[in-house]
Formats: structure tokens, sequence, C-alpha cells
């Protein structure tokens, strides 16, 4: 049977931070608690005689972006007119980029496979700045239109079709929401709809060069609508290929409820955008110097972060990624790093970043927090995870100690002092609960004494439950193998 | 003292300044006029009158006040509007039926700062539908009439301008021109016309047509009262990305030299189908000029025939994106049967007017996928061509002259359904916007049935103060412009 | 060159015009006319000639990334043919966005 493999493009819409919208004053506001229609003027709404005039920080945060890409940017570019007709959109057009983009040709390093430690460079096609349109609100008879989101900065990037499975495009997704983060240009937030995903989706005989017909999945906007709807388009695309049937190029919609993609137009009905330069806005020339400027102020990226505390650190591949993918996590780590560099333990910055990303991870996914806004500070937890290395206190009080520092802040040695969770080290403190265990359970201690060994293990596990978990567990099985080689002595010399 | 409304704007300014007369006097008689006479003309579509007597006291309030620093020339000066030109609260219909209701919360800045130095606004002044038109024929609220013979055209699309100035309802009105608007009325209805260079005027708040084309314009009675108006206008708006950041040159109406003017005459522009009064007229104002000194000589801008299809591609092309935001959705009357999109079809399908609808389908056709090449991009290629043709010219010349038109006033109805027939008498108006410069018409004479004829001066781009200072030295010596029309 | 009814009838799908069968006859042939009369455009050789978008040799200005008062919503909505609790009623939408 032949096998066939998907090749997938992805077009993401990422709103930018700007302060106001890309063609007028008005604030950019969140769509969650702005009221309809609240930041709105006669320029976002369309209205008789009003132009546009670009937004500086959108043009800059569209070059951080591309340039974090890889990307040429174009000395010249141009903005265009998409015309097409929608209650959303109140000019009648959506001032795009079309011919002469921003920027061209870059790329993006991915994972290529889940758990290969090995990279896949994605080639970015182009990369252009654009305007967002309204909102509509669906009701039985009638529909509601918001302006607010109009004219709100967006930014299309658009890669080759160079992912060839539904893991890459996962990872390419993901990488390209951690680097916009980064860049400190979009929220990432996708339930309120600052990202938003379209995917171009063929399938092709595996090892054949050439592209398949292709269809486009339009508004995904959360990373696992984007999973399942590529998926299943893959699924549908192949069976029909496999059934001899060819694949319609049309455009399909992904429907949430019944998790299937659905037809909305074929390509005879494809919209003809009829674009045109915009007459009023000259073209945009981007000078070389400002190019420089935002070139040399680019924050140290993701894939180069990642390299590096691998190296620096002694991380695994997965552990740098999951410390690299958000820059406020990988500037928490990097502080507490830094706070641990006069210890003489040299595995503390991995110790460090398993607390991190398995203890405290817990913590704030469970809290809907983040990381900044936790109350244990890097240094809080530096100390902490150092009192458990040198025996202070044990693995289990660390982890009560990072709950309580969670909670309530505070610094982790009075947590300890406080609640008496230092741990007993000394033999001469652990032997009369070993004692006191022992005399307790006399049938298994009888038991034991008859050979069944195992019961050793059983004694230890009521040694630390007897402490709460304070005895340093090496010397506690020290204390019981002393006592119970004791009892033995004494029972053989009968 | 004659009439009040028979005075020039800078009499009029003269006399307020003096405290001869008021603001609310002048402003009062323009009223009175616009009463007694607009029944006949139809130049305006809506009379402000509260808004202009209340602008009419501020201005007696600033003139009454001691000032060190010069007042403005248009200081209580009543003017009015094309109605394509938005006034905060005031209907703006771009005489189509889709803004009908439309009072934008916003003021055009050509208008804002004309408002600013202290002029009235009496109403707006009636346009062809969205600036589309040769006569003022397709406005969706009636037709106007031309003051010297209400049976023909005052020209379009600014002919409720051109028409208010002639018969005399006020003292200057904002037009605008994108490929002849404001100086083919002005050459139609005898009075002078400018339009000025694409970027030299903000077009913010200037409902758009062809956005590459549009330009604020003024008219007036004379050259000289046009000069304030410009000078107002013009300069640099932060809320138009192709307003021009140059400075804007002081207006020296007097004392030019005409002995360093050079004129080129092309050969183009006199051609078959030239009225033969027109052509006599325009050659024996070039022969004026020649005896005060100016150098004439003809020249050749040989893409001249390729304006008018270049033209009608790119206008329509972009007046068919300009008007897709006219929806029945933010502003303006909706209807149909309540259902999606049928309403859309219907509300554009009704309120556009015939010529409107025409020109969206023209532009719509030559942006579509398959004709964009051979449409609108060779109109955009060929209008390089044109461009260059002026850029050639301006090597040798100072100024360009030619007639306006090819013939005076048309009968209203001339054309009748026959729209390529309309859209050729706009052949000598249509290069300057294609080119983006600056172009003055003004009154050289008269033909046979008393209709006036005029002629056009271009200049390069950012050019106007020599349009004004070569017109004005003309009208100072002849007397062409100072006739009016018996209303 | 002719335009049919049915080019005329996709052009005016495309603009959103309801035209009425006279009119789809009569800009039939108007329509015709003018771009009959633009065919001389086709005719001049543009193959070395960069097209004219703007006639001002300018790059576009840019605006420092600051938030102005926006229009009091009473306003916005004041032009509206309908709307209900500060938003602008349509009839239902149902095609999917474009």
């Amino acid at each position: 049977m032949t096998r066939f493999e998907p090749v997938i493009g992805l077009e993401v819409h990422a709103e930018l931070l700007t302060q106001s919208k890309m063609f007028c004053g008005c604030a950019v506001v969140d769509p969650t608690f702005a009221e309809p229609n609240s930041s709105v003027c006669e320029i976002c709404t369309g209205m008789p005689g009003t132009l546009p005039v670009i937004n500086q920080r959108a043009v800059e945060f569209a070059l951080r972006v591309a340039l974090a890409l890889n990307c040429s940017i174009a000395e010249t570019s141009v903005f265009a007119r998409k015309n097409y007709f929608y209650p959303d959109l109140p000019k009648g057009f959506q001032i795009s980029q079309y011919d002469l983009p921003l920027a061209t040709n870059g790329w993006i390093e991915i994972q290529d496979a889940s758990g290969a430690p090995s990279t896949k460079r994605v080639r970015i096609r182009r990369v252009h700045l654009e305007e967002d349109t309204g909102k509509l609100l669906h009701h039985e008879q009638h529909s509601l239109v918001d302006y607010n989101r109009s004219g709100v900065p967006l930014l299309e990037i658009v890669s080759e079709p160079d992912l060839l499975s539904v893991y890459q495009a996962r990872q390419y997704s993901l990488a390209l929401r951690s680097l916009l983060r980064y860049l400190e240009v979009n929220s990432g937030d996708l339930q309120k709809g600052v990202l938003r995903f379209e995917a171009n989706v063929s399938v092709r005989p595996t090892g054949s060069e050439e592209l398949g017909t292709r269809t486009e999945i339009k508004n995904l906007n959360s990373f696992r609508a984007l999973s399942r709807a590529v998926e299943y388009e893959i699924d549908r695309q192949t069976a029909l290929l496999r059934s001899g049937k060819p694949v319609v190029q049309n455009t399909v919609g992904w429907d949430e409820g019944r998790q299937v993609t659905v037809p909305q137009r074929s390509k005879e009905e494809a919209h003809d955008y009829r674009y045109l330069p915009e007459p009023d806005l000259p073209p945009l020339h981007v000078e070389a110097a400002w190019v420089d400027r935002v070139r040399a102020a680019l924050p140290e990226l993701p894939a180069a972060k990642r390299s590096r505390f691998m190296t620096e650190y002694g991380l695994s591949a997965y552990a740098a990624g999951v410390l690299t993918a958000d820059r406020p996590v990988a500037d928490y780590y990097e502080a507490a790093v830094e706070s641990a560099v006069e210890s003489e333990n040299e595995t503390l910055p991995l110790k460090i970043a398993n607390w991190l990303s398995s203890d405290l991870f817990g913590l704030l996914n469970e809290a809907d927090i983040e990381i900044d806004q936790s109350n244990v500070t890097s240094e809080a937890l530096v100390r902490l995870v150092s009192m458990v290395e040198n025996g202070r206190i044990s693995a289990a009080s660390g982890k009560t100690v990072l709950e309580v520092l969670f909670k309530e802040g505070g610094s982790p040695e009075s947590i300890v002092e406080e609640r008496g969770l230092a741990q007993l080290e000394d033999q001469a403190s652990i032997r009369p609960i070993v004692d006191q265990v022992l005399s307790d359970n006399p049938d298994q201690l009888a038991e034991y004494l008859a050979g069944k060994a195992a019961l050793s293990e059983w004694f230890l596990g009521q040694i630390m439950r007897a402490t709460q978990g304070k005895a340093d567990p090496a010397a506690a099985r020290a204390e019981l193998d002393a006592a119970l080689l004791d009892l033995d002595e004494i029972q053989s010399s009968r | 003292m004659a009439e009040l409304t028979d005075l020039s704007l800078l009499e009029a300014a003269g006399a307020l300044r003096a405290g001869a007369i008021s603001s609310t006097e002048l402003t009062r008689a323009c009223l009175d006029r616009i009463e007694a006479i607009d029944g006949d003309v139809s130049a305006f579509l809506t009379v402000t009158e509260d808004l202009a007597m209340a602008q009419a006291e501020a201005a007696d309030q600033q003139l009454r006040t001691r000032s060190d620093t010069p007042r403005p020339f248009v200081l209580g000066i009543p003017i009015a509007i094309k109605d394509v030109l938005c006034v905060e609260g005031v209907p703006t219909t771009c005489g189509s039926k889709i803004l009908e209701g439309f009072r934008p919360p916003y003021t055009a800045t050509s208008v804002t700062r004309l408002v600013e130095a202290g002029a009235v606004i009496l109403g707006m002044a009636n346009t062809d539908e969205f600036a589309m038109g040769s006569s003022t024929e397709n406005s969706g609220y009636g037709v106007s009439h031309n003051p010297w013979n209400l049976a023909r055209v005052p020209g379009g699309s600014s002919g409720g301008s051109a028409a208010a100035v002639a018969a005399r309802m006020c003292f200057a009105a904002l037009g605008t021109d994108t490929g002849g608007s404001v100086r083919q009325p002005a050459a139609f209805c005898g009075v002078s016309g400018l339009k000025t260079s694409y970027g030299r005027v903000s077009r913010y708040g200037l409902i758009a047509y062809g956005s590459s084309l549009d330009t604020v314009g003024g008219m007036a009675r004379n050259v000289a009262d046009l000069a304030p108006i410009f000078s107002l206008m013009a300069g640099h708006d932060p809320l138009d990305s192709t307003s021009v950041a140059d400075a804007v040159p002081e207006i020296h109406l007097n004392g030019a030299d005409l002995s360093k003017l050079r004129i080129g005459v092309p050969k183009e522009y006199f051609i078959e189908g030239l009225q033969p009064e027109v052509e006599t007229a325009v050659r024996a104002a070039i022969e004026a000029f020649r005896e005060m000194g100016a150098a004439v000589r003809e020249i050749s801008l040989p893409h001249t025939d390729l304006a008018l299809p270049v033209y009608y591609i790119i206008a329509p092309a972009e007046a068919s994106a300009n008007l897709a935001r006219y929806d029945g959705v933010r502003y303006g009357p909706r209807l149909g049967p309540g259902l999606y999109p049928e309403d859309y079809f219907v509300t554009r399908g009704e309120l556009f007017g015939a010529e409107v609808k025409r020109r969206i389908m023209l532009g719509t056709y030559a942006l579509s996928a398959g004709y964009y090449d051979a449409y609108y991009g060779q109109a955009q290629k060929v209008r390089t061509l044109i461009k260059g043709d002026f850029e050639a010219a301006f090597q040798e010349v100072d100024l360009i002259a030619c007639p306006v038109t090819p013939t005076t006033a048309f009968g209203i109805g001339a054309h009748g359904d026959d729209p390529l027939s309309m859209y050729l008498e706009d052949v000598f108006t249509l290069p300057a916007n294609l080119a983006g410069i600056p172009g003055l018409s003004f009154p050289v004479g008269f033909d046979s049935e008393g209709l006036p004829i005029g002629m056009q001066f271009m200049a390069p781009h950012l050019g106007e103060a020599q349009l004004f200072s070569a017109a004005h030295a003309y009208q100072a010596a002849t007397s062409w412009h100072t006739g009016w029309p018996e209303l | 060159m002719a335009l049919t009814i049915e080019e005329v009838r996709a052009i005016a799908r495309l603009a959103r015009l309801q035209l009425t069968a006279e009119e789809e006859e009569r800009f039939a042939s108007q329509l015709s006319d003018v771009l009959d009369y633009a065919a001389r455009l086709r005719e001049v050789d543009t193959s070395e000639i960069p097209p004219t978008a703007s006639v001002l040799p300018m790059s576009a200005p840019l605006r420092p990334d600051e938030v102005r008062p926006c229009l009091p919503r009473e306003q916005l909505l004041a032009s509206a043919p309908d709307s209900e609790g500060g938003l602008f009623r349509v009839p239902r939408v149902l095609e999917l966005e474009p």
C-alpha cells in the first residue's frame, strides 16, 4: 500500500501589543473587559473622509519579529487594499501588504520529532503588517458589530510548506508564540484571540517531491484546535487518495463541537480581493540604521538560550526547552542560578531546574498564575533547594516548605524553624524512635525475627512516618539495621 | 456703496477691517441673496444659517477687539463648502442618497483652517454624486444651473461652488478637483478656480473619490481673492499621510516680472473639437502675456491623448474601493428585506446613482482577477509617461497655458445618457491630476452666447505661487473677471 | 470588446450592487464603450516603465504610538441606521468570515 505524508504550511496572525491602533490613536483594549465600541473613532470605523497614519511602534514590533525570524527586511514595502465586504470590515477593504511585504525569506528552528534532540529549520515566506477587523456577535435573528478590535495592528507570519507532521505544526506554532512573547510584542494569550492560525494542508505519496492539492483551514484559535484540525484534514485527504478520489482545493472551517472540518467555499467561489496599492499611504521606507538599532536591541532568543542552558548548566534538551519557552521563566531560572553561584555544589543548577519545572510549575498551574506573580522568589527557591541538598531537610519537607512559601511567602529557613522540619540526622535522636516503632509492633517484629526479612522496609516506612519525614533516610536505615541486628543476636544467643 | 454681495473678497475684508461693515451684515446679505435667487440656481444643498450667523457674530467680536497681529483676510467672510468636505454636525452628503442624514462628528482640515481664521460657513454646495461628473447633473438632490444661462450646466463636479461664487451668493467657495472638478466649473461660470498640487492641502475630511488624484481647491471672483484661501488651507497635516511637509510659499500678487516668465503652449491641447471661440480667446490671452513680456513657445506633451483612458481606469478603480464602505451598517440609510447580504445589494443598488454605479463597476472590473495587469497595472505605467511629459516640459518652461474645456457650458441634458462623450469634456484638465501638479483656471473671454471662456495655467508640483502671480498680472490688465451675470 | 450580461452580473455581484435588467443592458454597452476606448492603453510599450501609484516622492510618515481620545459612542452611533446596546445591529450574518 502507498504511504502518504502530509505537507503543512501555517499562517499565523498575531496582534501587536502597541498602545494605540495601527492607523489611528484609539487605544488597543482588552476585549474581555472593554465595553463594546468604547475604543473607536472615525478612522477605525471607516467614516467618510478619514485617512490612515502608520503607527511607528507597530512597524518596530514587526521588525523585531522579522529579524528574530532571520528575514530580509524590505527597504521599501507597500500597503495595499484588500477588498471584500463584511460587516466587521468598516472600510470595505482591509489595509494589508501584498506584493511588497515588510520582510521575506526567514527561518525558525523547531524540534522535529518528539523527544528527538535534532532540530529542523522551517522557512518563513513572509512577514507583513495589516489591521485587524471588528467582531460580530451572532444572535438568533440579527448580528451585532463591535469595532473595538478594528484597526488593531496585526502581524501575519507565513511559513513555507515545510511542516511534515502534526507534531511539527504544533512545535512551530509553540515556537512562534514563545518568540513573540520573548520579543514582548504579543501576550500569547490565545483565549483572547491575540494569536490565530490558518493551516494549508495537503498530502502526497511519501518520497514525492510534488505538492498535493491543498485545503486551507481557517480560524484556528487554539493549539488543540490546530492539531486536531490538521490531523483530521490529513486523515480525510489520505482516505480520499487511498480510495482513488481527488482532493478538491477549497477553504474549510474547523467545527469545534463536532471536531470535523467543514467546507466553506471552493476555488471557483474564492474571493477576488482586487488588491490595489493603498493610495492614502506612500510606500514605507525602513532605513538600514533603524533595522540595525532594532537588531542590536533584540533579546537573546529562545533557541540560543536553550543551547546555552544546555552547555552552561548541563540541562537536558528537554529541561532547557521547558525553561526557555517563556522568557519570565528563563529569567527566573537564571536569577536563581546566579544567586546560587557561591555554592560548591556543581549540580545545583540542575536541581534548581528540577524543582522549578516540576514542583513550582505544578503550583503555578494549579493556581493559574504566571511565575512573576508568585510569592516564591528565585532566591528563596535556591535556599530551599540548598537545604535539601545539604541534608538539612528532607525532600519531602522541602515540598512542604515550597507549598508554604507559595501560599504565604517568607523565608524558607524560618518556615523550617517554625514548623520543626529540620532533619533528624544524629543517631542519638533517631534511635529512640526506632526502638519505639519496634516495641509498638511486636507481631511484625516476631515475623521478622522468624525470617521475613522484607519487613525491614515496612519498619523504615513506620519510622519515617513517625518522624513526619524529618529523619534522614540513610541515618534511619543505619539505626534500624543496627537495632534489628541487636535483636537478632539476642534471639540467637538464647 | 454698491450691494454688499457685489464686493470682492478682499474689498469686503477691507471694509470689515475698516469697520465700515460688519460680518453680520455681510453674512445676512449673502443669506438674503441665497434666499432670493438660489431657487433658480440650486447651488446649495444645505444652508447653515444659524451656524453662519453665530460665526459672523464671533467674527464681529474679534473685529471689534484691538489686535496687534494682522487679521486673516477671511475673518468674517462668508464662504460656501462643497458638499464633499466634512463639516462637524452639518449634513455632508456628497450629493448622494447613500449619505442622507449623515452628520460627520469631525471637520475636514481644510475647512477647519478657514474656520479657525474666522471664515463664515454659509452652507454646503451641490456636487455631482461623490464628485463624479462634469455637470452637477449627477447629484442625487437635483441639478444646479449656470448663473450665466440657467439652461446650461455650471460644470462639475464642484458646480454648486462655482455657481454660488458666480451668482455672488458667497465670496469664495471650496471645491475639490480629481479630474478637473474645480477648474472646469470655474471656467463655465466665469470665476477663478485653483486646483492645488497633490499633497499641498490636507485631504483629511475630504470624502474620497480617487484618492491618488483628489485635491482640495478654491474658487473666487478673481485670483487675488483666492490667495488668502490657498495660504490658509495649504500646509502639512499629520492626519494625512500624503500631505507634504514643504513650507507654503508666500503669495506675491503684485510686481511679477513677466519678462522672466516662460510659457509653454502644448500643441496637443489645440485639437479638433475645440470650440473656435474658445481657441481664439485662449490664444488672445496667451498673446497678451507675450505683450506683457513673457516668452511664449509651443511645446509637446506627447502622451496627452492617453490621459483620458488612464484616468477612467485609475479613478474608478480607487473609487470602487473608496465607496465600498457605504453598506448601510454604520451610517446612511439601509434598504432591503432585512437579510444578509441582500441588504448590501439593495442599499447600494438603490441609493447610488447611475454614474456612481457605472464607475464602481468599471473600477471593480479593472482590478478583478485576470484584468488587473491589462487595465489598472497598465494605466499606472502610462501615468508615469504622462507625468514624465510634464517633468520634461517644465525643464523648458515655467508655466503651461491651455484651454480648460473644449467648449463653453453645455446645455443641461446635452450629453444624455452617453457617459463617454461626457468624459471627453475633461481631456484638458485630467492630465494635471495624473501628474499631481497645480492648475489655475481664470476667465479670458465670452463666446457669442455670452458664456464665459476659461484658460488654464499649469505649474510644476508645489508651484502655486507662480500661478498666482502670472494670473493676477493678467487680471490686473484685463477685465474679463469683473463682470457678473444678471440674476 | 463587448461585456456580456453575465460579466456585468459578475462584476455587480463583486461590487455588491443590485442592478435592474435594464441597467444590466445599459451598463454592458456603456462599459464596453469605455473599455474599448481604454484599449488604446495596451498599444503603449510600457515594458521598461515603472507604475505610478503616487505622484509624491515621499515615504509614509510614522506616527508615535500614542493614545488619543476616541469618539464618544453616542456620536459614533448617531448616524447608524440601527443599533442596540452600544453595538451596530445588522441582519443575521450567515456567511462565514471571508
